[in-house]
Order: C-alpha cells, then structure tokens, then sequence
C-alpha cells in the first residue's frame, strides 16, 4: 500500500484543541506466518470534551484501536498525536511517562489493585508522576468524595460491589487530570441498574468537560456519547453524531 | 519518604502470603544467625588459645628436652648407667654467651615427685630453677618471698609452694615456715604463689598447662639433694635417667629476633647434640599459626555460611518468581497507570530486599543470642549428662563465644546483597511483560 500521508488533509501536528489525533495509522500482526491487518489506515480525532463510543464486532479492531489510543501499543505505521507530540515514535519509557501524565483508563473488570485500600487505589497513577503532582492525597480524598466513596477509603477492593469498584477505578482515572480517558467496556461487567449509574457518573464527567472515548457493543451505552466510531475488519466504517434530543432523560 | 512508601509497600504485598514469606525469611534468618554464630565460636576458640600463647611471651623462645627413642639416645648405652638425653648445663652456658641478642636466659629442671606434709601428701611437679624463673613466667608471690641468689648459692633447702599446692598441703595452718618433704629431703616453706590458671604447654602443643601442683625450689639444692640421675618408673619398670636441664627459656629483647635468634640456638645445639634430643618453640611462631588458622578457619565458615545463605537466595527467587506471575495483573494495571519498567524492577527488588533484610535483622537478633544459649547448653550438659561434660576437652568446657562485629555486620549486608542478586531476575521479568498481555492475564 503506498503511503497515504500526502493525501491526508491535516498533516503536520493538529490544532490545539484536538487533544488525541490518530492519522493513517495501521496495525500489522503477523500471526502464524502470515500478516493480520488489526488497524487499516485509520485516522480519527478527538477535540477537548469530546465523548466518543467506538463500536464493532469482535475482531473489528476496536480493542486494537484502544491499545494505540492508549500508549499500550504503537502503531506499525501512521502518527499518533497526543498533547501535540508524536507519541508514534516514543520509546518504552517515554511511553509510560505519557499514559501515566496525560491519560486515565478505565477496564471492564476494574483492575484494582487487591493488597491496596479505596484511597491508596486512587493514588496509584500519582506515584509514577514526574516531577511528582502537588497536593496527592487530598486531590484523592476529594475524587472519592466525588464518586461517593468517602465512607470506604479504607476498605479493600474485595470488600466493595462490582459498581463500587468501577466508581473507585473511575476516580483513579481522573487523579492525574487527563488529557482523554479511555474506558473499555466500562460496564461490561455490571447489572443494568448500577451500569446506569456508572454511565451517568461518566455522563457528568464529560460535561465538566472531560474528554471520554469508551469502546462499547451495547448500543444503549454508546448512545450515551455524542459520536459513535463503528469500525469493521480494521476500517473506520462510520463516524455518526448522536442527536442530543435522543439522549434518554436521567443523569 | 519515597523510600517508607516502598517499604510499606513491599511489606504488605509480601503480607499477602504469611507463610510463604516467613519461609523464605527463614532461609535467611538460619543463614544469617550461623554465619554469626559460627564466626563468634571460632572467635572464641582462637582467642582462648592466642591469649595462651601470649602467656608463654611472644618474645621468649623455649627449648625442651626430648626423650629421643630408644636405640639413638645419646647414653652411655649400658643398662645400668640407664640413658642419658637433654639440655646440658653447658647448652645453657654456650647459649648465654654466644648468643648476643638473647636479654635473659632461665634453666629449669623439673620432675615429677611426691610432696608431704603429714598425712597430706600431693603428687607434687619439682620445679628447680633461679630466681629469674618467676618474673619471666609471670608468676607473682602472694605470702612469703620468691627463691633468692642466696639460697642458690647457699644450696638452701627452701621451697616455694603454688597457691592449690599449699592449699592441699595445709588446709588449716599456715604453710610459711613449715615444711614439706621432698623425696628424703625436708625443704623449709618460704612463699605461697597466687593462683594461676591454666596455659598453653610448652611442648607446644595448646592444651593447657596446669600450674597446681607446681612447688619450686633453687635449681642448685636440686643438683645437690637430687641430681641429674633420677629414677624414673614408667609402665611398671624403672629407668635410670640422666637429664641435666628440663627446659631452658630465653627472652630476647626485641621481637623482631625472635625468629633469627632461635635459628642461632638451634645451630648452636645442633653443633653440640647427635642427636635431636630438644625442642624448640617460638611462641611467636605458635601465635602466628595460631593467626593463620583463624584466618583459614574463618574462611572456612564464611563458605559455610556463603552456601547457606546461597540456598536462603534460591528460596527468596523461587517465592518472587511465583509472586510475579501471581500478580502480572498488578503489573499490568501499574504499567498501564504509568509506571516505568525501571519503576517496577525497583517495586519487586523492595519486596526482595525487605524479605532478606527482614531474615537479615532477625538472624542479627537471634545472632546475638549465641551467648546465651552456649551457656544455656553448657549448663544442660553439666546437669543431665555429667559425664559427657567430664570427657569433654577444656577448651570446649570454656567456650565462651565472641561476637565479632564485623561478621555481623557482613552477614547483614550479605543478606541484603543475596536478596538484590536474588531478586532482579525475578524483577526483570516483571518489567519486561508486554503490558496488554498482563492486563488480560486472569
């Protein structure tokens, strides 16, 4: 495939108010032999406040796009602009300083960390700062507040509900005040009642004016967002705004 | 600050698993206290003999007669004349004035005879020497006076008593200015000896000189009541022997000729004798070896020690290594929240290092229970197994165990070192997981 940067329209690093930008970025797994495209010249992205729900089918490449969008993964080929760097060519530890400074991540199983309490799960992200961030503590004591667990900072993940762990994962994900928060199925794991209420908590979140991109294959959830990314076999099939008057009332 | 955070950190993670944990402490903590323990005991030991080698004097120099065997002795290979071997008045003589670098010279004649008093009587050493005999051996008078010129020149029948002597010999009086009977001969008491314990023998050999039934008198009155030609009953027979002196000592004034000036003597009496009927010994020499051993001794326990902290090592590697694949999801989770693969080597290196550190303190405790529980087993044994305790040698009845600063400190630092050595392969594994891998791992 020739390389497609000249015909992309907005090459060179993006306006300052897009805080994520992937452009052309392709993902290529060689599995057994022969090679699996899992990101085909994707570009995509996501200004300040955006609220973006990637949807598609297994093998879509939607968790392939997440692991990009989230310094877990580089691309094989394309930029990735983040906090107006090209976090594309970053080494490993460069890496690591970018995910723990300028993102928060939520899973679909929570993944506290079990030895620690509620408070010290919040601060996690705050131990890998450098230079380290003013005011820890209190920032965490303010977040647990936020998410409703200022009762339960001692308590230990296996002493909290499935939602109560997704709210203290939540919090730990807004400690280091994000650029974007990247959820992957955030209530993959909850009944309908309580992933209500993690997506409204999430809702909230994102008109103080927090940017969320939040892979989902529950059309319910993703109509929470205001765009919907439907990727299939590792292209961007459609990008469809969701109508504000469709939200469902609530939140 | 930082530095409390990942010792907190470090002991909570390892509090996962209690059992797990304290087992590899207690790798540790046994490889710690013996590395303690076994240094503090050769300590012990070696301290008991140097400071009996030091009682003989590093600067003196002994030479000894020697029963030579049988058929090479230099007698006068008649029977009944009996042999004839040793130091000569005349050795004494030579050395005294051809050896420049020799300070003061004592000759001594001893013999083992029975010493009375009434009905008490003890199985006496005779120990015939000149005045000079008791301020080179350190022998210090309690009552009453030393042997002086005048009684050597007098042939005075006068004797010293060592403290158990007298106190054995005369339970109740007062022994000065009584006396005591020698062979045929009454010798008048002029002094008691203050007490004295044990040293190192002067064949050489460390086994401890007793020093209680020593009575001395002027080498002189020895010639002349006993003579050189003594009795002696051995296996049931008796033999006639000629000896002239038991021992003569030498002191030189400076240490540094010790070892040429006992070269000198010893050319001196090779000149003179046919054959090796004398010993020398240096105790300088037997404090050198005395060194040597320690050191080799020591070195030897270090190895000891070294492997069973080496297997305190594996243990600890062994529980790291299930503690990260146990949590490669907490690696993950941290990895995907920030953390360096430098971060993380360092977060599993703490836990190591606390693991060790914690064996290393508390076998740093239980090292300084050495002490205790040597007398502890000491008195066990006297009490339950008294003759066990009888059988035992006299150096081991005394032990009493040094704790060495140094081996405390290195056991310590070892076992922290053994935890980083021990722990960064683990680590490195940790950090080098593809974190999407380990955020999936169930």
């Amino acid at each position: 495939m020739p390389p497609k940067q000249a015909l992309t329209p907005n090459a060179g690093p993006p306006p300052r108010d897009v805080v994520a930008a992937i452009r052309s970025v392709s993902k290529v797994y060689s599995l057994g032999g022969h090679e699996v495209k899992a990101l085909d010249n994707v570009s995509i992205e996501f200004r300040q406040g955006d609220y973006v729900a990637i949807m598609g089918s297994s093998g879509s490449g939607k968790s392939t796009l997440l692991n990009v969008l989230g310094c877990l993964d580089r691309p094989t080929t394309g930029q990735y602009y983040l906090a107006g760097q090209d976090v594309a060519v970053m080494d490993d530890e460069t890496l690591s300083r970018i995910r723990g400074r300028y993102l928060g991540f939520i899973f679909q199983s929570y993944n506290l960390i079990q030895q620690l309490s509620v408070v010290e799960n919040i601060e996690v992200p705050l131990s890998y700062q450098r230079p380290p961030m003013p005011g820890g503590r209190e920032r965490c004591l303010k977040l647990a507040e936020l998410v409703g667990l200022s009762k339960r900072l001692g308590h230990r993940p296996t002493e909290l509900s499935g939602g109560q762990q997704q709210r203290v994962a939540i919090a730990r994900a807004l400690v280091n005040n994000p650029h974007v928060i990247l959820a992957d199925e955030p209530t993959g794991n909850l009944d309908t009642a309580t992933s209500h209420e993690i997506m409204d908590l999430l809702d909230a979140l994102n008109k103080a004016g927090r940017t969320i991109v939040m892979v989902t294959h529950e059309n319910d959830i993703a109509e929470r967002a205001r765009r919907i990314v439907r990727l299939r076999d590792g292209r961007i099939e459609s990008i469809a705004e969701v109508r504000r008057e469709a939200l469902p009332a609530g939140g | 600050m930082k530095f409390l955070q990942q010792l907190r950190l470090g002991f909570r993670s390892l509090l996962l698993h209690k059992l797990r944990s304290a087992l590899a402490v207690l790798g540790i903590l046994i490889g710690v206290t013996a590395v303690i323990w076994l240094v503090a005991m050769g300590e012990g030991v070696s301290y008991q003999a140097q400071q009996q080698i030091k009682d003989l004097g590093a600067t003196s120099i002994i030479v000894r007669s020697i029963k030579p065997a049988e058929e090479s002795s230099r007698s006068d290979s008649n029977a009944r004349m009996g042999i004839s071997y040793g130091l000569l008045r005349e050795d004494f003589e030579r050395i005294v004035t051809n050896v420049p670098t020799i300070g003061r010279a004592v000759p001594m004649r001893e013999i083992s005879r029975e010493v009375r008093h009434r009905e008490q009587f003890i199985d006496g050493m005779v120990i015939a020497c000149t005045p000079d005999y008791f301020g080179m051996n350190r022998l210090k008078i309690a009552r009453g006076r030393a042997i002086s010129e005048i009684d050597m020149t007098s042939y005075a029948n006068v004797v010293v008593l060592a403290h158990e002597a007298a106190v054995k010999l005369f339970p109740i009086e007062d022994p000065l200015g009584r006396a005591v009977q020698i062979g045929q001969e009454f010798y008048v008491i002029i002094g008691v000896a203050a007490e004295r314990s044990a040293a190192a023998a002067i064949g050489g050999s460390l086994d401890a000189r007793q020093y209680d039934r020593d009575v001395y008198i002027p080498l002189t009155t020895f010639r002349a009541r006993i003579g050189d030609r003594v009795f002696t009953s051995r296996a049931g027979s008796f033999q006639l022997e000629t000896v002239e002196l038991t021992q003569i000592t030498a002191v030189v004034d400076d240490m540094k000729e010790v070892d040429s000036t006992a070269d000198i003597i010893r050319i001196l009496l090779q000149r003179y004798h046919k054959v090796v009927d004398y010993a020398i010994v240096v105790p300088k020499e037997l404090l050198e070896q005395a060194e040597t051993m320690r050191a080799m001794f020591n070195v030897l326990l270090l190895l000891i020690a070294g492997i069973s902290l080496l297997v305190g090592g594996i243990g600890i590697m062994n529980i790291m290594l299930a503690t990260v694949t146990e949590r490669t999801r907490e690696i993950g989770i941290r990895r995907a929240l920030g953390a360096t693969k430098g971060e993380i080597v360092q977060q599993f290196l703490w836990e190591t290092v606390v693991l060790s550190g914690t064996g290393g303190l508390l076998g740093v405790l239980f090292g300084f229970l050495c002490g205790p529980t040597v007398n502890a087993v000491r008195f066990g044994v006297r009490a339950s197994l008294p003759e066990v305790w009888a059988a035992l040698p006299p150096n081991i009845r005394n032990l009493e165990p040094r704790l060495a600063p140094w081996s405390i400190i290195a056991a310590f630092a070892i076992s922290v070192g053994v935890g980083i050595v021990f722990g960064i392969y683990p680590a490195r594994r940790a950090a080098n997981m593809d974190p999407i891998e380990a955020l999936r791992h169930e």
